[in-house]
């Protein structure tokens, strides 16, 4: 009868276990620096971050939750992408079925109340920054970066506002996109735009300017619902990714989390 | 153009022209004479070829000759020591300038003193002009000395650290070679544009399937006096009677773009977003709309019916409710 620390050496000399793991139990610093530093989803993370940084009075955590939030959101949209059907035909009574006959009813409300969390988190981190001075050099581009990110998570609020398909989202895209007519240059009710002509024809018009672009159409319909939908699902979170990985990767680049001054 | 014009630059750029058409013309003997090394040519066009020179001139004699050409032409470098001796001439005059017209003087008194120095130079450059042309024709005296007549053909194969093999099997000096390059960077930067701007136009649907903007509603008759909304779902417009016209007001609120209701209780329009009311007229008195509903173009068509177009659109606020075609005049 072996004992249970020989068939454990045994199996760490397997080559199964030798690819996954290719450095022993971390006992000292250097070991832990190497469990982060080989790792991909470790490694976007600081190696070393100072123990005054970590403090939840200094960070409020704002970054860390809104992360989490993202990956609530990614996962529960994953979940309601099963069931829901971006059609005049069926949006509306997809979610209404979401809510009463799909099993555990409240993926879609975890999905809008994450939506709204994490609005309200990414606003706290924005004002945590601020106020720790943590956007100041070397840290500017990130800064930069996390206010991208700040927007691209307001579009997904918005884009994601009109999914339901009930008169509260055609009515607030209807105002919101309302907005992009007086886009300058660009809208055809903006400033600009009504010297992009040649003789008397306008160049920007209902019918190709940035609201067009916005809902595939004169107003809020079957193009917009459809044009959200890839936008919230797809092309927002996709530009969203990539730039919190460059965000995280900044953070362990300009010096790890900054410390109280 | 930097601050600073060394003007000292432009002094050597003639000693080495006169220097290359020197060289250039003992090969032009030495070739008619049936010999003597061809490869010359090309070192003599890049000598040729000045430092670059703050005026813009200069350089762009330097491209012009210095394009790894066999063959010179004589003329070609007497016309860069003109062209060196005006762009000179131009610093010196634009450095002059900055110092004349540099002191915080009135606006009327520095044009003036700007335009003195001016003429100054253009005067000073064509004595260089000469002086350099003269260095140019000293420059041939030695030349004749160097021509040696061999019999030996021509070999105008150029050094071997100048050339690279092109795919199509030619040759082609380093210069050739980045303007290869260049262009191929120009069609590679044309052709993503090109690529981008077809993506953006992917987004802009040529078809829309949506309600006509123009449309056929029946005959004045057919329609009571007061607002009638069987048009407003499918087309969005009201058709409003009045004992002496009939008119199209088109249903988008006029503050945020909702569709307000035509409440007949009240008779008004009540928008249902932010509370805007309109009068049946379309004229605004309560809530934030700024302006009244607009019209849309309505005539009688051929055939007798109503034809209203929605593509053409009257504004009270512009005075626009004047035109004929913003009304039906009945009787």
């Amino acid at each position: 009868m072996p004992k249970t620390s020989d068939l454990m050496d045994q199996v760490k000399r397997t080559q199964v276990w030798r690819s996954l793991f290719r450095h022993d139990i971390p006992r000292d610093e250097r070991g832990r620096a190497q469990v982060v530093l080989t790792n991909i989803f470790l490694h976007l993370h600081p190696v070393r971050t100072p123990k005054s940084g970590i403090r939840v009075r200094y960070t409020w955590c704002m970054g860390g939750l809104t992360f989490f939030i993202f990956m609530v959101e990614v996962v529960t949209g994953i979940m309601l992408m099963f069931y829901y059907r971006p059609t005049l035909e069926y949006a509306y009574t997809d979610i209404i079925d979401l809510g009463e006959q799909v099993p555990l009813g409240i993926m879609r409300e975890i999905h809008r109340w994450g939506a709204h969390l994490m609005i309200i988190t990414v606003w706290l981190h924005m004002l945590r920054v601020f106020m720790t001075g943590s956007y100041k050099p070397p840290r500017e581009f990130n800064w930069a970066i996390g206010v991208i990110l700040l927007l691209l998570t307001l579009m997904l609020s918005f884009t994601g506002y009109l999914l339901p398909w009930d008169q509260l989202a055609i009515w607030a895209i209807t105002v919101g996109s309302n907005m992009a007519r007086a886009t300058p240059f660009l809208g055809h009710e903006g400033p600009g735009a009504a010297f992009l002509k040649i003789g008397d024809v306008g160049l920007v018009h209902a019918g190709n300017d940035a609201r067009f672009g916005l809902l595939a159409g004169r107003f809020v319909g079957e193009g917009a619902l459809l044009r959200f939908y890839v936008l919230h699902c797809l092309a927002i979170p996709f530009i969203a990714t990539i730039l919190m990985a460059v965000h995280f990767w900044r953070v362990r680049k300009d010096g790890g989390i900054s410390g109280p001054m | 153009m930097p601050e600073e014009i060394d003007l000292s630059q432009f002094d050597e750029i003639p000693d080495r022209v006169a220097r290359a058409k020197a060289k250039a013309e003992a090969m032009k003997k030495m070739r008619e004479g049936g010999g003597g090394e061809a490869s010359v040519p090309a070192e003599a066009a890049e000598e040729a070829a000045p430092e670059p020179a703050p005026a813009e001139e200069a350089p762009a004699a330097a491209e012009s000759e210095g394009g790894g050409e066999a063959e010179v032409d004589l003329a070609d470098l007497d016309q860069i020591t003109d062209r060196v001796a005006r762009a000179k001439a131009k610093a010196e005059a634009m450095r002059k300038a900055k110092v004349g017209g540099g002191a915080p003087a009135a606006g009327g008194g520095a044009a003036p003193a700007k335009k003195a120095p001016a003429k100054k130079a253009a005067a000073g450059a064509g004595d260089r002009a000469a002086a350099a042309r003269a260095l140019t024709e000293k420059g041939d005296g030695p030349a004749q000395v160097i021509v040696q007549t061999s019999p030996s053909p021509p070999d105008i194969r150029p050094g071997p650290d100048r050339i690279l093999p092109l795919a199509s099997g030619g040759m082609t000096t380093r210069r050739g070679f980045f303007s290869w390059l260049t262009l191929a960077w120009v069609s590679f930067a044309a052709a993503t544009t090109a690529a981008l701007a077809a993506t953006g136009r992917f987004l802009f649907p040529n078809v829309l399937f949506e309600p006509p903007q123009s449309f056929k509603i029946g005959f004045p008759e057919n329609y009571d006096v007061g607002v009638d909304e069987r048009w407003k779902d499918k087309f969005s417009v009201w058709v409003v009677k009045e004992k002496t016209q009939m008119y199209a007001l088109i249903s988008v609120c006029t503050h945020l773009g909702c569709t307000p209701n035509w409440l007949a209780g009240d008779a008004k329009f009540k928008c249902p977003c932010h509370g805007s009311g309109f009068y049946s007229t379309g004229i605004n008195f309560e809530g934030p709309a700024p302006r009244p509903l607009e019209r849309a173009r309505i005539v009688v068509g051929e055939d007798g019916q109503i034809l209203i177009d929605k593509n053409t659109k009257y504004q009270w606020e512009k005075g626009q409710w004047e035109n004929p075609e913003s009304f039906l005049k009945l009787i």
